[in-house]
């Protein structure tokens, strides 16, 4: 399967990519800007996603929540995210409505700052303080998103802090915050507009150069500090967290290569092996056979910076302690690194990781966003047409050399959350301890 | 040309005709129906085994054997156990995703062309013959049963079980949720699943769709040389009790201590999906609450910062399933929030809605059609409704102009007939200590509390 793909830059940096396909009448737009929680200042934690949500607060020429109204009447669909190292805004809208989907991102990515106001951030702050409650405060294991990146990445990386941010942080966030990260962020130089779907090429570039060809380019974008990371912990660093939880849960993390570095894909084939669907070795070994565990999955984050992370994810059965669920999980990691894997369980794992990602590119929508991807990360949306072939490359060798070198006792950070005793506070039940090896 | 000068505004172009795939049915010898839509874009097939086994036929007492046979479909056949099963499915690149809903009981695989026909025989073979090892019912059942613990402490699954027993009469299938509770599902053993089974799949109840790069003739030959030879009895269809549990405004409170949110739930027995007022009723809701743009939406959100979001919804059941309107917010503001969604809903039943709302909700309805369709997952699943709920095969061909004729007088008059805000039972998921006396105040009707297991607390 190959994807048709165009690109061309504009004259202010922005970098468009094109993937035609005109078999239903619709198209997707999708813009990734390079910037995430990474890119947050101190005292300023969860500003990125906080700022995320102004985009959809009106720009010069539009009314606040006008930009979702304007979409959905057009009959599209659209949202937002933001991710450690990225923010992505995105529409897939009927194709005769193509024009209006870029000039919305033309019109908030030229002119946003006239349309904020202090009662809009006001506003989106108390919103996005809910969406933490949510999704962290008030959800079992639900603070995982911030404790596990905080365990892997030490304190003055730029991974290290919680992306949707600490409910001070949210209080401090004010509106010359919002201008200062608009200017340096939201340039057409770090940024990255796809185009995926049943369009015109010459049509669709023409627009793009009438929406967002005056948008000036940034200036004084202040580079990351330094991401590297050795590739391995050099330990075994283990937090215990009490919780409002019924059953105990283990993340176990794994440095690994980076998104996009050849040995990722011996990461993420063993992530498949260890906790993909029901033949995966977890679910097999622990939800199967010794029945210790009701749940088992495994994945990688996909960070192209720094260090990737793969990520062992299992639940205990009801009446399991989490020492036990532990020492199992633990035990089957042993094994793996001891004995590896062979040819049929990366035929297993490739085989499911092909199907999803052919059934994935089914959507304009999903095309366009990872066409943004591999032209934000690596300069080159046409590593999308090579996802296959690499996956397919892997061999038993290369996933052993992977497995050996990664998945040892001093490569490894766990979070095992357990239930919450009845009158204990969490701070009192909660331990660390390092584990030197 | 400035920053500060916007090109203006586009206006659309005449839109592209779309179609939904063309698809045939046929019967085979055996009385199995097929559905096939040709679907070419890419390598790609969906075939999902569609039988009329969902969790309203769960026999009384034991709610959620529906949905432990269709999960223990995998676990064992004649010639493999459930672990080779899983080996075989996945190395051919798909795995079995099997379960139960209301209605119906779906066994779907998604796989590349070039493996289907190898897919597609143990499908079959996994449909037409399991033999639900006891060990893996049992551990199934276990592994159901933590899905429950679970759940006492999740909130929003938590208040979604909790809005069906407070809605629905004792006795009703729809009081209890559609994997059963705890005290049902420690009933269904493997002679339960095994009954059921026996019961409920038969090829006269089974309809298989395939959807992707394979023509009629291909995936009929197919079908029929996988499930032609398959033999079984006839499968009458069950009916179920869809009676309210009360026809007053009751609130209940679900004690979760500490909970920085509550999680609410405002709703009351709704409407069958073969309503003839169906059209009426979306478009009503989703002003109401359908969408982003929505009035419930834009009042908790973005007007007033209660919540993350807020919608609502009609939960489309053969019988009468739920409306309800589902958010989480701030502990504190808990009977505010109340308070407005009630307030919503009389609005919109005394004054109706806007142009300019009508048509925001007809034109996303009917604009973001073709997007619903983009995979071979999604058109196989439009399909199994077009099937399970007894819709005319020119439903989705029609589908968009019968959106586009509703009109206010149409909205107001579903909004009368289908929201009743005095049989509104509303649910809050969060800490007593924080809600229960401001929802006293609120006066809007008795409030009752309730442990996380659904008992009244004292």
């Amino acid at each position: 399967m190959q994807v048709p793909i165009d690109t061309f830059r504009l004259p202010n940096g922005l970098f468009v990519t094109l993937s035609e396909d005109h078999t239903a009448p619709l198209v997707a737009v999708n813009l990734w800007y390079h910037v995430g929680s990474a890119n947050e200042r101190a005292g300023r934690t969860g500003f990125a996603h906080l700022f995320e949500h102004m985009l959809f607060q009106g720009s010069a020429n539009v009314a606040a929540n006008e930009h979702f109204e304007l979409v959905q009447r057009a009959g599209g669909t659209l949202n937002g995210s933001t991710w450690l190292d990225r923010t992505n805004y995105f529409e897939t809208v009927p194709s005769n409505q193509l024009a209006l989907a870029l000039w919305l991102e033309a019109d908030r990515m030229g002119r946003l700052l006239p349309a904020m106001t202090q009662q809009k951030l006001d506003t989106q702050r108390d919103v996005v303080k809910n969406e933490r409650r949510w999704s962290v405060d008030n959800q079992p294991y639900g603070t995982w998103w911030e404790k596990l990146p905080a365990l892997a990445f030490p304190s003055d990386h730029p991974f290290h802090h919680s992306l949707i941010g600490s409910m001070e942080d949210l209080s401090e966030a004010s509106l010359e915050d919002v201008a200062q990260f608009f200017a340096t962020y939201y340039t057409p130089d770090n940024a990255v507009l796809s185009i995926a779907g049943d369009f015109e090429p010459g049509e669709a570039r023409r627009l793009v150069e009438e929406y967002f060809g005056a948008i000036p380019r940034g200036a004084n974008r202040p580079p990351l500090p330094p991401m590297d990371l050795p590739p391995t912990f050099g330990d075994w660093r283990r937090e215990v967290v009490a919780d409002a939880v019924m059953l105990p849960r283990l993340y176990l993390a794994f440095r690994s290569p980076v998104f996009g570095s050849t040995d990722y894909y011996a990461a993420s084939v063993t992530g498949a092996i260890l906790g993909m669907r029901r033949g995966s070795r977890l679910h097999r070994t622990l939800v199967r056979e010794r029945q210790i565990a009701s749940e088992a999955t495994a994945f990688t984050f996909d960070l192209p910076k720094g260090s990737d992370l793969l990520v062992v994810d299992v639940t205990a059965r009801p009446g399991v302690e989490a020492e036990t669920l532990e020492r199992e999980v633990t035990t089957e990691i042993d094994a793996l690194q001891a004995d590896g894997v062979d040819s049929a369980e990366v035929e297993r794992a490739v085989a499911l990781i092909e199907t999803d990602f052919v059934a994935s590119m089914q959507a304009a929508g999903e095309r366009a966003d990872k066409l943004s991807l591999f032209a934000t990360y690596f300069g080159d949306p046409r590593l999308l047409n090579e996802q296959v072939s690499l996956y397919r490359a892997m061999t038993p060798d290369r996933v052993n050399a992977f497995i050996r070198s990664r998945l040892g006792p001093d490569n490894r950070v766990s979070l095992l959350y357990v239930p919450r005793e009845e009158g204990t506070e969490s701070e009192e039940a909660a331990a660390l301890a390092v584990t030197g090896v | 040309m400035s920053v500060a000068d916007a090109v203006s505004r586009p206006t659309p172009g005449p839109s592209r005709a779309y179609q939904f795939p063309v698809f045939e049915r046929l019967t085979l010898g055996n009385r199995l129906d097929l559905i096939v839509a040709p679907v070419s874009k890419l390598p790609i097939a969906t075939v999902v085994a569609l039988v009329d086994a969902g969790a309203a036929a769960d026999p009384p007492g034991q709610e959620g054997a529906a949905l432990l046979t269709a999960r223990a479909l995998a676990e064992g056949t004649e010639r493999s156990d459930g672990a080779q099963l899983a080996e075989r499915f996945e190395r051919l690149g798909t795995a079995l995703d099997s379960s139960a809903d209301w209605d119906s009981a779906t066994a779907r695989i998604t796989v590349t062309t070039e493996r289907l026909p190898a897919a597609l025989a143990l499908l079959a073979e996994v449909v037409r013959a399991p033999n639900f090892p006891g060990r893996e019912v049992e551990r199934l059942r276990q592994e159901r049963l933590a899905e429950l613990l679970q759940q006492r402490a999740e909130p929003r699954g938590l208040a979604d079980d909790m809005f069906g027993k407070f809605v629905y009469a004792a006795g009703s299938r729809y009081a209890l949720p559609d994997g059963g509770s705890e005290s049902t599902v420690e009933s269904v053993d493997r002679v339960a699943v095994r009954a059921f089974y026996e019961e409920h799949y038969s090829p006269n109840s089974t309809t298989v769709i395939v959807v992707g790069d394979i023509t009629v003739d291909q995936a009929r030959t197919l079908v029929t040389d996988t499930f032609g030879s398959w033999a079984g009895r006839s499968v009458r269809p069950v009916a179920v009790v869809d009676r309210p549990a009360a026809t007053t405004r009751i609130v209940h409170v679900v004690g979760k201590p500490d909970a920085p949110q509550s999680e609410l739930r405002v709703g009351h027995v709704g409407v069958p999906r073969l309503h003839p007022e169906y059209f009426s009723i979306v478009v009503m809701n989703a002003i109401l609450g359908g969408l982003f743009s929505s009035r419930i939406n834009l009042n908790l959100r973005e007007a007033h910062a209660y919540t993350y979001g807020a919608f609502s919804s009609f939960d489309w059941r053969r019988a009468a399933g739920p409306f309800s309107v589902s958010t989480a917010v701030r502990s504190d503001v808990t009977d505010a929030a109340v308070r407005e969604i009630l307030l919503e809903i009389d609005k919109l039943r005394d004054a109706g809605v806007t142009d300019a709302e009508l048509t925001l909700a007809t034109s996303y309805l009917d604009g973001v059609f073709p997007i619903r369709f983009e995979s071979t997952t999604a058109i196989a699943n439009a399909l199994a409704s077009l099937v399970s709920y007894g819709l005319p095969d020119d439903y989705f061909d029609t589908y968009r102009s019968r959106i586009r004729s509703v009109t206010a007088e149409h909205v107001l008059q579903a909004a009368r007939a289908h929201l009743r805000p005095d049989e509104l039972q509303i649910v809050a998921v969060g800490d007593p200590a924080d809600v229960r006396a401001a929802l006293e105040q609120l006066s809007v009707g008795p409030v009752v509390t309730y442990d996380a297991e659904g008992r009244p607390a004292s």
